[in-house]
């Protein structure tokens, strides 16, 4: 098998021998998705962060100034955005945690030969490809103070009269993560879900027959091989309920009294019902640096994990 | 599938968590499904039931009268289909690219599309919405399908690279060994292998773009050129007081495609996610 290992080398390595007129065929299969990325993604992204630090408004007639730090000192005063950001927080963390505890939980039992699998298996799927919009109108029916099924069965049950939960100013904040949790549950099942199948069995197997109990099997067989997958999804999750918007803009539109304004929800009005453009890039770029941390301690935790192998 | 036998409490503990997931999952969309079809009196009941007692049709005509749904649909086809069909045009060569010559590009090219799944959409839509205003073309469809591309390619260049690593090189070797051409090589032994990888790309484009909501509500204004995601939040009113039945007979008419492709592309969809992560 010498050509294949060679050929496997040299697949690693660069390869000078393909330089030349080889290289010109790779650009030519590079630009059409290269130029579009450059042109209308890594370029408007620079824009958008210089923008952070001009006064670019709307409907302006004088032109747009550079204005330093500025915006970022109005941010650090403004209260409403730093409750905006806590809410962020709390939504983020809310939502990312019970997200994945659920979504690990169902993992395992889809892992598990149970009847009815493959009902859970499509059922868990149909959160993912619905519409961010449906799902909030979905939620909002029954959430509905009279007409929704929550109330109907808490009243069957003699659990109170039910609530207004997405008005109520202590319930609106857990009634969306509830739905946030909902809709990003079956992304994470299944990723999960393949970290568990690629687990080996023979351990598994060997660690039952030495009679570890399924608790100890979970933690010292399942745990290790699920880990990386555990980390990058849970990282990600993160980063996408941060930055999410929709759910909460049809189930609340940030109300009742700011409740449930995500960052995401404030920078939007901010950009395009005040035309603050300069104002809201300086709100992306804070929310920039949350997920930017974010991904420190993910990449630390990783470089940890690599040492302790 | 697994090995290991679970007896007595421990199975019906499962099963009964089972359940609870099952019901979690199933209840708001059983629940949209049976308010899409009540009659008005039964809205508003104030002892809402599970089954309509007179299941009725009136809420999709009603939608249809309310709305302009099928507009907004043609929209939301015609902007799904253009950008699913660009972006794997655009970005399975370069993905090609990627998989086959790893280095220094395909590294930077690759933690791009990390990051670019990590920034917050606000501080790209507002240069994108200046930049777009400029071109003349904000509150147009097309406008739409050029925002929707650019957010396509790195998903879709992430899926791609992974099929491209699952058609094993030796193939492309032994087709040159036989005199074939790279072109030649290219179309008629790689390109094949590749083609139910990149029908999956496509459709999942296709769903991202039918789904999208923030770019949409964003760049079109005109009510007559808005996509199905926005028009259906116009059902909410502005007190979010809303005509209950229709809302949810338009929201069940606007899942319906991407639920049917979801299930077209499900497996493959989640196979193609794990290649290109485990893989890089």
């Amino acid at each position: 098998m010498t050509p294949s290992t060679a050929l496997q080398r040299s697949a690693n390595k660069p390869r000078p021998d393909r330089r030349g007129p080889a290289d010109f065929g790779a650009w030519f299969l590079v630009l059409p998705a290269l130029i579009p990325i450059l042109v209308l993604s890594v370029a408007p992204l620079a824009y958008g962060i210089g923008l952070a630090f001009t006064d670019a408004q709307s409907g302006r007639t004088s032109a747009t100034q550079w204005i330093g730090l500025l915006n970022f000192r109005d941010l650090a005063e403004d209260s409403l955005f730093w409750e905006s950001f806590r809410i962020g927080l709390v939504w983020a963390v809310g939502v990312t945690v019970p997200q994945f505890l659920l979504a690990l939980g169902l993992a395992l039992l889809l892992n598990q030969d149970l009847r009815l699998r493959w009902l859970a298996r499509a059922l868990a799927i149909i959160p993912w490809a619905m519409p961010e919009v449906v799902v909030g109108i979905m939620w909002r029916l029954i959430y509905q103070p009279d007409a929704g099924i929550l109330n109907e069965t808490l009243r069957d049950l003699h659990l109170g009269s039910g609530h207004d939960w997405l008005t109520g100013l202590g319930t609106a904040l857990p009634a969306v993560i509830v739905v946030g949790v909902w809709a990003g549950m079956p992304q994470t099942t299944v990723a999960l879900l393949a970290g568990l199948q690629n687990t080996p069995r023979e351990l598994h197997e060997a660690a039952a027959v030495d009679g570890a109990g399924a608790w100890r099997r979970f933690r010292t067989v399942t745990w290790p091989a699920l880990r990386p997958v555990a980390l990058a999804i849970t990282a990600l999750n993160f980063i996408w309920n941060f930055n999410s918007f929709a759910l909460v803009y049809v189930l609340t539109s940030g109300g009742p009294g700011g409740r449930t304004r995500l960052p995401m929800l404030f920078a939007y009005e901010e950009a395009f019902r005040y035309g603050q453009y300069g104002y809201a890039a300086a709100m992306g770029c804070a929310m920039v640096g949350v997920i930017a941390l974010v991904l420190a301690v993910r990449l630390a935790g990783r470089l940890r994990g690599g040492e302790q192998r | 599938m697994s090995g290991l036998r679970t007896s007595g409490p421990g199975r019906a503990a499962q099963y009964l968590a089972l359940l609870g997931y099952l019901l979690f999952l199933a209840v708001p969309f059983l629940w949209l499904l049976s308010t899409a079809f009540k009659p008005p009196r039964e809205l508003s009941s104030l002892h809402p039931t599970w089954i309509p007692h007179h299941p009725t049709l009136d809420n999709f005509r009603q939608a249809f009268d309310e709305q302009p749904l099928l507009d907004a649909a043609l929209n939301s086809l015609v902007a799904a289909v253009s950008a699913a069909v660009l972006a794997v045009l655009l970005a399975t060569p370069m993905a090609y690219v990627l998989a086959r010559r790893p280095g220094l590009f395909s590294r930077a090219a690759t933690g791009w599309v990390i990051v670019s799944q990590a920034f917050p959409f606000v501080l790209i839509i507002i240069p994108l919405f200046l930049i777009l205003k400029n071109l003349r073309l904000i509150d147009s469809v097309p406008g739409l399908i050029v925002v929707y591309v650019v957010w396509a390619l790195p998903f879709a260049l992430w899926m791609l690279m992974g099929y491209v690593r699952a058609v094993p090189v030796e193939l492309e070797e032994a087709a040159a060994m036989d005199g074939a051409g790279r072109l030649r090589t290219l179309v008629s032994v790689t390109a094949p292998l590749l083609a139910p990888g990149i029908v999956a790309t496509a459709l999942f484009a296709f769903i991202s773009a039918w789904n999208e909501f923030f770019f949409a509500l964003v760049l079109l204004k005109s009510p007559e050129k808005q996509t199905l995601p926005v028009v259906l939040t116009h059902f909410l009113g502005a007190e979010g007081v809303a005509d209950l039945g229709p809302l949810a007979a338009a929201a069940l008419l606007a899942t319906l495609p991407s639920l049917l492709v979801f299930a077209l592309i499900q497996r493959r969809l989640t196979s193609g996610m794990l290649t290109g992560a485990v893989k890089s």
